[in-house]
C-alpha cells in the first residue's frame, strides 16, 4: 500500500530542498523544489511500492537542476547519457537522504558548491563542469577538491565521496 | 515516527520556505489535476472530524475515534495515493458544519461523492438524507422506503458504513424498538448529535414504552 502524498511531502521536503539548494541559485532552487514534487506527485502511483523514496525524489531534483542548466548552457549538455549513468554510481543512494550533507553543501563557496553538486549528484565529467562555471577544467578540479575537503573536515568523515581517478 | 527525526534538523528559516513552497504545491497540483483527494481536519464539539473530498465532492467525514491516519491510507488504498492536506474544496462544507453544530443549519447543501460505497449502499446512504433534522426513523422503516423491507440487515450495514456521517445523518436511523442501534463514531456521539437536534431526545426513547 502506498502512503497519502502529503506524508512524502512531509518527510522530504526539508532533504529535497537542501539537494536543490546544493545545485541551483535561491530563485531556480525554489523553482526546482516546487517541480519536483509536482512531478513526483504525477508519478507517485506508478511507484514501487519498495522503492527508496528518497533516492528517487532526489533523482528527479536532480534532474529538473540539470534541465535549469539546460535552458541557459544546452551545448554541454547534450549527452545526456552522463546523468543516466550517475544513477548506477552508489554515492547518490547512499547520500540522498544525508540531511546535513546537502545543508553544508549549499553552505559551500558557491565554485565549491556548485562543483561538488554537479560532480558528486550529477555525476559530470570536470570538462562539462568547468563549461558550467566559467573556468578552466583544472579550476574545477581544484574547486571540487577543496569542496570535499571542507565537507570532510566539517562532517568529520575522512573517507566521504572518495573516488578513483 | 522518521517524520520528526528528518524534520527536526530543519532551520527557521528552512521550515517557513517549506510552508510557503508547500502551499504553492497544493495550488499547482489542483491546477494540473493532480489533487485526486485533498483533506482538512475540523474541531467540532464531538472531537476533530477529517474531512476529506474528491474533485467530485466530499467522499468522507471521519471520526477521530476511527484514527485520521489510517482513514489517510486507507483513502490512499481505495481512491488514489495522490492526497494532500487541502483546505480549497472543504470551505464550504466545514463552514456548515460549524453552522450545524452551533444550531443553526438543519441541512448540509455540499456535492457528494460516495464511491467508496456500492451501489445499494450508496442508494441507503442518499435516503438518509431525505430523514429530517431531529426526527428518527427505524431501520426497517429506511429499507421499506428504499422498496426493499426484507433488506432490514442490509440497510443496518448500509448505514454502519456510510462514509459521510453527520452530513449524510445515519445517525438518525434508530432500531424498531428504539434503541440506539451502532455507530461508527460511538454511541455516545450518536446521542449528543440527536440531542443536539432535539432536545428532547431521550436517548433510548423509553418514555415511549
Amino acid at each position: 500500500m502506498q502512503i497519502p502524498f502529503e506524508r512524502i511531502v512531509q518527510d522530504y521536503g526539508l532533504n529535497v530542498l537542501r539537494v536543490c539548494r546544493a545545485l541551483l541559485d535561491e530563485h531556480r532552487a525554489q523553482d526546482a523544489w516546487s517541480e519536483t514534487f509536482l512531478s513526483a506527485l504525477k508519478a507517485y502511483p506508478q511507484l514501487a511500492e519498495d522503492a527508496n523514496v528518497s533516492a528517487w525524489l532526489v533523482r528527479i531534483a536532480r534532474n529538473k537542476a540539470i534541465d535549469e542548466v539546460r535552458k541557459n548552457k544546452p551545448e554541454i549538455l547534450d549527452d545526456h547519457q552522463q546523468w543516466e549513468h550517475a544513477d548506477g554510481q552508489a554515492n547518490l543512494g547512499i547520500e540522498a537522504d544525508n540531511l546535513q550533507l546537502w545543508q553544508e553543501v549549499a553552505k559551500l563557496p558557491q565554485k565549491q558548491r556548485m562543483v561538488v553538486g554537479y560532480r558528486y549528484l550529477g555525476g559530470l565529467s570536470y570538462a562539462q563542469i568547468a563549461q558550467l562555471v566559467s573556468g578552466s577544467e583544472a579550476a574545477a578540479r581544484r574547486a571540487g577538491s577543496d569542496g570535499i575537503k571542507n565537507l570532510r573536515r566539517i562532517l568529520g568523515d575522512d573517507s566521504l565521496w572518495q573516488e578513483q581517478s | 515516527m522518521t517524520q520528526a527525526k528528518l524534520n527536526s534538523s530543519a532551520t527557521g528559516e528552512e521550515a517557513e520556505l517549506l510552508a510557503q513552497l508547500g502551499k504553492e504545491l497544493r495550488a499547482k497540483a489542483r491546477a494540473a489535476d493532480l489533487l485526486d483527494v485533498s483533506y482538512r481536519v475540523i474541531d467540532s464539539p464531538i472531537g476533530s472530524l477529517l474531512l476529506a473530498s474528491t474533485p467530485a465532492g466530499l467522499v468522507r467525514v471521519g471520526f477521530e475515534s476511527e484514527g485520521h491516519d489510517k482513514i489517510l491510507e486507507l483513502l490512499s488504498q481505495k481512491l488514489s495515493p495522490r492526497i494532500l492536506k487541502d483546505s480549497s474544496r472543504l470551505d464550504i462544507v466545514a463552514r456548515q458544519l460549524d453552522e450545524y453544530f452551533a444550531g443553526s443549519r438543519r441541512n448540509f447543501d455540499v456535492p457528494l461523492d460516495l464511491k467508496l460505497s456500492t451501489a445499494f449502499r450508496r442508494q441507503v446512504q442518499l435516503e438518509l438524507g431525505e430523514i429530517g433534522y431531529g426526527q428518527t426513523w427505524s431501520y426497517s422503516q429506511m429499507a421499506e422506503r428504499i422498496g426493499n423491507p426484507k433488506a432490514v440487515r442490509a440497510v443496518g450495514s448500509a448505514c454502519a458504513t456510510n462514509p459521510i456521517p453527520i452530513v449524510l445523518p445515519c445517525h438518525r436511523v434508530l432500531r424498531t424498538d428504539g434503541s440506539l442501534g451502532g455507530y461508527l463514531g460511538g454511541l455516545e456521539t450518536k446521542t449528543q448529535l440527536l440531542k443536539l437536534e432535539n432536545p428532547d431526545f431521550g436517548g433510548a426513547m423509553r418514555t415511549l414504552f
